[in-house]
């Protein structure tokens, strides 16, 4: 089980309190976690990643365990804490965003 | 008795203003998806509790909403829009190429007849269709495709696809613009496309004739003449008596020819308003002055209409969309500014009252006319 927290925008598009709970088919990496948080709601299509090209929004930034992983491969293993439900994974708009 | 609904939208939510065929006291609904940009809110001819709305952010991008209850309560439908085919490029600012991103949705415009068909104009430009209620959305690629794709440019807001107007005498007919592209026809609906800009003169252009390359900010028509078009430009406000083929200018008397919105009276189809803004500089009305401009003669000869509209330090700006006109008699006529002030006039313009005074910068405004 994945922890997810949304920004507010988009709790209240997916009609979602608090934290979002997911499992995760397979290894748990950024494209996985995207594709089931999408499968669970798909309003957030094309509010986190490009529908057509896949690429994380410029303004929606990646946090987890006290670190940036936006920059990281999509498919890139996600920290073990995060895999394993200790630590949330941090959606969060960029300041300069909005 | 009939009752009249103003649908807003601004850069932080859209609001619904109702009020009943007196149009005196007002009811603010609002706001609906807070903190979002909302470019444009419109129902559709067939159903009018069918209404369809952009919700765009910087952070989370373009979202497109329905309501199946005027309003009421709303839901998000499909927002992939992809462009088809080879991508291409635009002209960037400086004149160098640039591939097609697409960036938000300008204008919704329902069909007169489908309430789950509505077309989309874009930026960067293009025009989509749906025909499912907004599930799923499709370019039209005879615009982008027209040939002139490479020598479109953007206008200051973006190259945005920001006008639609669809033929009620024939459905083949549509017409769009394009800041700063031009003004397009199609007459085979949505196939092919040909420039209508014949009698246009830009002077931040090479070639001041040049068939494309005009930063049109909004043409109107009255549904029982669709071959009379009214265009404010960038500067200079135009005049088309034969579908867009040939324009001439009917700026006339008006203090400065330089503004966005336009529209064309409910019932007198020569009776049309501007409000003229300074310049493409100085964003707001001369001398502090906010004034909608009235010609009952087509354009050439205005008089203005100050009646309940400020008339000292006023330097708001009344954007593209944000004009619209009620079907009642007399016709009401409204106007969202920058300020958020919503104003209208329930006597064709002859005095104005706010509907509401303090809302985020207003964007777009619609009416609809309800039984």
């Amino acid at each position: 089980m994945i922890r997810v927290v949304l920004p507010a925008h988009l709790r209240m598009l997916a009609q979602v309190s608090g934290e979002v709970q997911l499992e995760v088919e397979g290894v748990a990496t950024q494209r996985s976690l995207l594709d089931a948080l999408e499968a669970r709601y798909p309003m957030l299509r094309g509010t986190i990643r490009d529908q057509v090209t896949q690429q994380r929004r410029p303004f929606v930034r990646f946090f987890a365990c006290e670190e940036d992983l936006s920059h990281e491969s999509p498919d890139a293993l996600l920290p073990d804490a995060v895999a394993n439900g200790a630590e949330p994974f941090l959606l969060v708009g960029a300041i300069a965003g909005g | 008795m009939s009752q009249v609904r103003v649908l807003v939208g601004t850069r932080k939510g859209a609001f619904v203003l109702t009020s009943d065929g007196k149009r005196e006291r007002w009811d603010v609904a609002g706001p609906h998806f807070g903190g979002w940009e909302i470019y444009h809110v419109k129902g559709s001819a067939a159903d009018p509790n069918r209404l369809y709305a952009s919700q765009s952010s910087g952070w989370f991008g373009q979202l497109i909403e329905r309501s199946n209850d005027g309003g009421k309560t709303w839901a998000p439908v499909g927002n992939k829009f992809a462009y088809e085919g080879e991508i291409g490029t635009h002209q960037w600012y400086d004149g160098t190429p640039h591939p097609w991103e697409f960036k938000r949705v300008w204008h919704l415009e329902p069909s007169l007849t489908d309430p789950d068909t509505v077309y989309a104009g874009v930026e960067d430009a293009a025009l989509f269709r749906t025909s499912d209620g907004g599930q799923t959305w499709q370019e039209l690629t005879g615009l982008r495709g027209h040939g002139s794709g490479s020598r479109w440019q953007p206008g200051a807001g973006g190259m945005c696809l920001h006008t639609i107007l669809l033929d009620p005498s024939d459905p083949a007919r549509m017409f769009v613009a394009i800041s700063a592209a031009g003004a397009f026809r199609t007459d085979d609906g949505g196939q092919t496309w040909r420039p209508i800009t014949r009698g246009l003169r830009s002077e931040f252009l090479p070639d001041p004739t040049a068939e494309i390359g005009h930063c049109v900010h909004r043409i109107a028509m009255h549904r029982s003449r669709p071959n009379v078009l009214f265009m404010q430009k960038h500067w200079d406000v135009m005049r088309s008596d034969d579908a867009g083929d040939s324009w001439r200018e009917v700026s006339g008397n008006l203090p400065t020819d330089f503004g966005f919105a336009i529209d064309v009276h409910a019932h007198e189809p020569e009776t049309i308003y501007v409000v003229p803004i300074k310049s493409d500089s100085e964003h707001y009305p001369p001398e502090g002055k906010l004034r909608v401009y009235r010609s009952r003669a087509g354009g050439q000869e205005w008089e203005a209409l100050t009646k309940g509209l400020p008339q000292s330090d006023c330097y708001v700006n009344v954007l593209r969309e944000a004009m619209a006109v009620d079907g009642l008699d007399s016709c009401g006529v409204y106007f969202g500014t920058t300020g958020g002030q919503v104003y209208a006039s329930a006597d064709a313009g002859d005095t104005w009252a706010a509907i509401v005074r303090d809302l985020p910068a207003v964007v777009s405004v619609e009416v609809q006319t309800l039984p």
